[in-house]
Formats: structure tokens, C-alpha cells, sequence
């Protein structure tokens, strides 16, 4: 039988423990984490052992998966390598799916944090410009702002970024409006912690659990918004992503499906990954949801 | 009287939204790099010197910029958004011969989706660890995770090769001459696969949280109570635990509005839909700016009435609200 004064005891009620242990046994996020795992190998281990240029015409464009060993994915419409494609085209995605999603998240939290703290004025002016964001249609307004400004993966994940925020600011508010509250924050008061102390030492810290869910989903919705940009021919035309690869091959569609569906493939697998971590994180930090 | 001051308030606050999507547009053609008025003349550099002096007159380009501001609202407010020089039409023109086509679409996968998604929610509520009910998390989960564009496309392929019984392109086929019923056929006909589309992802979101709220409710007192004294099990379901379950739903689809016209921005570029979505690629990819802004000043407004709807059907579904005011 254990002892209190075992560290064992100790280390087994820390809720990060707590949260790892939940998280392992949830399968919808392990199965996601092997998901990512997998697509961050293929993506930065991949290029080394497969060394093919994804620019450079390999092959007679449109051939199909199978034809030609050199190419065993099948060629664009350029003749240009799809599994090379694949491989080098994860990368600014992931890229611009973790900018963006860090833009989001910066953003929102800034936000909802200081409508949530001080409420009154400030919560009204803060949530009457996180409403307006709201009423825009994201994707036409990120489509404004990447043909207005010149196209760069920085541009397109800023203004990912700009218009994906609301979200996470409500997120936020409601959770600092229900941990402001609390008891731990009228002692920390009590003891004379300034404003800044109490909203970014007490309160965020405890309202981790539900926006690091939230931030695990973002970065997915960010890499189908870029993806949806690229497809448009939106995206940076000097920077190779999986949209890219659609926005070339949607045109030839009827003639070549395997330029289209590889790379959306690709693009479900790592949303895929980012959305069952995320339920897998939802499960680990909500023990009331567990049974379910 | 309470009702009545509610109405007005939100319409008050509708228009300063309004409102608000203009300043933005306003500061977008000034933020961009480059002369506002080449930005309002669409094509950079290509207008004629006389267009652009013209445009500045208009616009009064030369004054303070608060002056150009009311200007701009003004003519807005008028119903002025603008003259495309690529289509060498009014803006406004533009954008209302192809809202309809929008509006049709999204109205059909929204509904589509609350309908299918509420029953399959409700279904897999009924045996939480059955067959429905990891099919239900299933598809959410994928239907969440495909870029909307791609289970477009996948479909496109299906439905060309696999078996083609739906049209993959454009609304309605310009060979046929029908007859007015035949021609309402034939845009359901070619609807079919945008619709479908476009619902898919909306439809496993609202099946999944129907299951949870029906899940919630299910387990509650006044839930037990009903079937204590005898009501029928499908009337506890339709009557007692529906009504409160789909609240949510109507919550998250009036709030996801925004995000389903840009959904169907993508939707109509896949199928060649003649709608906003459309206008927008092709407008982009012509510099044509008025129209581009014009569209997205349009689709903001369809968003804020669509919230304006969506507040007034859950004062109609949920009645406690409707007494309370």
C-alpha cells in the first residue's frame, strides 16, 4: 500500500499526468497523434529519401499512377511528379497552419482576455468587434485581403489569422467571466497582485485546458482555409503546398484524377490528425466526458 | 410592446453593422499599396488617366479622408456600391443577378443539413453506443476534416464515371427548353451535388451535437418524469427532449452562416454555380476590386439577416424565451 509521503502519489495527481494518462487511453487521439506523426515524416524525412524535384518536368504530362516507375504517383499536366509533389508540398502547409493558427490564437486570447476581465465598456466594445469579424464571410475576406496585398505564404497566413480569431476571443471571455469569479483569484487580489498578474498568472493558466483544444483545432480549420486559398489560385504561386497542387490539377479533373486527390488526401489526413488530437485533448481534460 | 423594442433594437444594431462592413471596405482600398483610385478602377495600371481623374472627381479623392469616407457611405447607402469596369456594369447589378443562385444554394444545404443532421443525431441519441452512433462520430470527424472543395471534386469524379446521374457543372443545361416546370427540374437536378456538398460538413456537426444535447436532456429529471406517467417513447423523444435539444443546433447554424457562404464560395467554383461565389473568382482574378468588394459587402448583409432570422426562429422554438422577452 502506498504512503503519502511516496512521490509516486505525488506525481500520479498532477494534472498534467492526469491528462497524458487520459489522453493515451483515448483512441481518437492516438490515432490522430500517429496521423500527424506520419504526415511530419513524410514531409521533412521524405525529401531525403526522395529526391525528386517537384518543379521539374519528369515525364508526359498526365500519366496516370502506375504507368511509369519514375513516376509512381502519375505526373501533373506539366508532367511534373505527383509523389514528389506530395512530399515537398507539406511543408508550407504545415507552415502556414501553425502560423495562422498561432495568429488565431494570439489574437483571440488578447481579445476575449480583456472583455472577459474588465467587462463592462471594454467587453462591449471588444465583443461588438469580435460580432463584426463574425459577420464577415471568412474565406471572401481572406480572398480580399491576399488579392489586394501581394501574394506571399506571410500575407496568407496573416490574414488566416485576421479573420479567424472570433472564435477563440469567446472562448476566452467565457472562460475568464467564469474563472474571475473564483475564489483562488479574490485571494490572489487580496493579496495585492495587480490586474496584469491575476489575468495572465492566475486566470489563463486555468483556462488552458479548453484553448489548447481549441488552438489544436484551429490549425486544422487554418490548412483547409489555406487550402482553399491555394485552390482558388490564391496562394504564393513560388511556394509548392498540396493547394497549389489542386489549383493545377482541378482543371483536368475529368482527365486525371490523381493530380486532384492525392493531395487533398493528404490535406484530410493532417486535418484529420489535428481534429482527433483534439478530441483525444477534449477527452483527456474533461473527466466528466470520459464515459461517453 | 417588449417584442416590438426588441425588433427595433436588433434592426438598429444590424445597420451599424452594416455600416461597420462599409468603413472596412473603405479602408481596404485605402490600405492597399498603390492609388485608391487605381484600386477602385479594378486592373492596376491599366485605366486611362481620364478614367482615374474621373474616379478621383467622383469619389473626391482630393479631399480630407474623412470627406472621401462620407462620400463613400453615402453612395453606398444609395445603393451605390460601385461601377465594374471589366464588366462595364454597376456593381449592384452585378451582385443581385447572381445572389439568387447563392442564396438558393446555401438555403438548400443548410436546411438539408439541420434536417438530415437532427435526425441522425437523434438516431444515434437513441443507442449512444450503437451502429448510428459511431457511424454519426464518424462522419463528423471526416466530414469536418476534407477541404469542402476536394469532397466537391471527389464527387465530381464519382459522378461523372462511377455513375452519372447527376450533373457536375453549371445550374441548369441551356440545350434543354422545357417549359417553366421543366426548368425548375432541371436547377433541382443540377442542385443535387452542390447541395450535397456544401450540407455534408454542416450535417455531421449538427448530427454529432444533436446526440449530445439529446444525450444530455435525455438523462434529466423531467425526462424520467414523462415516462413515468405513461407518454409514448417517441413522443418523449419528439415532444419532450427534441424541442430542447435542437436549440443548440439553431444557435450554431445561425452563428456558422458566415462560414457557409464561404463554404459555398468553394462549392461554386468546383461546380461552376453561377452565383456570388463565382463572381468572386472571376472578378478576383480580373483585379475588377469594386465587384470583389461588392460581394463582400453583399454576403455580409445576406449574414446579418440570416442572424436576424436565426434570433427570431428560436424565439419561435424555444418558448420560454418568447414569454420572457
Amino acid at each position: 500500500m502506498a504512503t503519502v509521503d511516496e512521490p509516486i502519489v505525488v506525481e500520479s495527481q498532477s494534472p498534467i499526468r492526469e491528462a497524458m494518462r487520459a489522453f493515451r487511453q483515448s483512441w481518437a487521439g492516438m490515432l490522430g497523434l500517429i496521423l500527424l506523426i506520419l504526415v511530419v515524416l513524410f514531409t521533412y524525412v521524405g525529401p531525403f529519401l526522395y529526391s525528386v524535384d517537384p518543379f521539374e518536368v519528369i515525364w508526359a504530362p498526365l500519366t496516370a499512377p502506375g504507368e511509369t516507375e519514375r513516376a509512381p504517383l502519375g505526373t501533373d499536366y506539366l508532367g511534373r511528379d505527383i509523389l514528389a509533389g506530395l512530399i515537398h508540398g507539406g511543408s508550407a502547409t504545415l507552415y502556414v497552419g501553425l502560423a495562422a493558427g498561432f495568429i488565431t490564437i494570439t489574437i483571440g486570447i488578447l481579445m476575449g482576455a480583456f472583455a472577459g476581465f474588465f467587462r463592462g465598456a471594454v467587453d462591449e466594445v471588444l465583443m461588438r468587434i469580435t460580432e463584426f469579424f463574425q459577420v464577415l464571410p471568412a474565406l471572401l475576406f481572406a480572398m480580399v485581403l491576399v488579392t489586394l496585398f501581394p501574394p506571399s505564404i506571410y500575407i496568407v497566413a496573416l490574414a488566416i489569422g485576421i479573420v479567424s480569431w472570433p472564435t477563440t476571443a469567446r472562448l476566452t471571455r467565457a472562460e475568464f467571466l467564469r474563472i474571475r469569479t473564483l475564489e483562488y483569484v479574490n485571494a490572489a487580489r487580496s493579496v495585492g497582485a495587480k490586474n496584469s498578474r491575476i489575468m495572465w498568472r492566475v486566470i489563463l493558466p486555468n483556462a488552458l485546458a479548453p484553448l489548447i483544444v481549441s488552438a489544436t483545432l484551429t490549425i486544422g480549420i487554418a490548412i483547409l482555409f489555406e487550402a482553399g486559398l491555394s485552390f482558388l489560385g490564391l496562394g504564393d504561386p513560388n511556394v509548392f503546398s498540396w493547394g497549389l497542387m489542386i489549383g493545377a490539377g482541378r482543371e483536368y479533373i475529368l482527365d486525371a484524377w490523381w493530380a486532384v486527390t492525392f493531395p487533398g488526401f493528404m490535406i484530410f489526413l493532417t486535418v484529420l490528425g489535428f481534429s482527433l488530437v483534439g478530441d483525444g485533448l477534449n477527452d483527456a481534460f474533461n473527466p466528466k466526458l470520459r464515459e461517453r | 410592446m417588449n417584442m416590438a423594442w426588441m425588433v427595433v433594437r436588433r434592426l438598429f444594431h444590424a445597420f451599424v453593422l452594416v455600416l461597420a462592413v462599409l468603413v472596412l471596405n473603405f479602408l481596404l482600398i485605402h490600405l492597399a499599396p498603390g492609388d485608391p483610385a487605381d484600386v477602385i478602377a479594378g486592373e492596376m495600371g491599366g485605366a486611362t488617366e481620364e478614367m482615374l481623374a474621373d474616379i478621383r472627381k467622383t469619389y473626391g479623392l482630393d479631399k480630407p479622408i474623412y470627406v472621401q469616407l462620407g462620400v463613400y457611405l453615402e453612395r453606398a447607402l444609395q445603393g451605390d456600391l460601385g461601377q465594374s469596369f471589366f464588366y462595364n456594369a454597376p456593381v449592384l447589378d452585378l451582385v443581385a443577378g447572381r445572389a439568387g443562385a447563392t442564396i438558393l444554394l446555401v438555403v438548400t444545404a443548410l436546411l438539408f443539413a439541420i434536417a438530415v443532421g437532427t435526425l441522425l443525431g437523434v438516431l444515434a441519441s437513441h443507442k449512444p453506443k450503437g451502429i448510428v452512433s459511431g457511424l454519426v462520430t464518424l462522419v463528423s470527424v471526416v466530414g469536418y476534416s476534407a477541404p469542402i472543395f476536394w469532397t466537391g471534386l471527389m464527387l465530381v469524379i464519382l459522378f461523372a464515371w462511377v455513375i452519372p446521374i447527376f450533373p457536375i457543372a453549371n445550374m441548369f443545361d441551356i440545350t434543354k427548353d422545357t417549359g417553366f416546370f421543366g426548368f425548375i427540374l432541371d436547377v433541382l437536378h443540377h442542385l443535387v451535388l452542390p447541395a450535397l456538398t456544401l450540407g455534408i460538413v454542416y450535417l455531421a456537426q449538427y448530427a454529432r451535437l444533436t446526440r449530445a444535447s439529446m444525450l444530455e436532456i435525455l438523462g434529466s429529471d423531467y425526462i424520467r418524469t414523462a415516462r413515468a406517467k405513461g407518454v409514448a417513447e417517441t413522443k418523449v423523444y419528439t415532444h419532450h427532449a427534441l424541442r430542447n435539444a435542437i436549440l443548440p443546433v439553431v444557435t450554431i447554424a445561425g452563428l456558422q452562416f458566415g462560414s457557409i457562404v464561404s463554404g459555398a464560395v468553394l462549392v461554386e467554383t468546383v461546380f461552376s454555380w453561377p452565383g456570388l461565389g463565382t463572381l468572386a473568382f472571376e472578378s478576383i482574378l480580373a483585379r475588377d476590386y469594386p465587384t470583389v468588394l461588392g460581394i463582400l459587402f453583399f454576403s455580409s448583409v445576406l449574414v446579418i439577416i440570416a442572424n436576424l432570422i436565426t434570433d427570431l426562429v428560436y424565439r419561435i422554438v424555444d418558448p420560454r424565451i418568447r414569454t420572457g422577452g
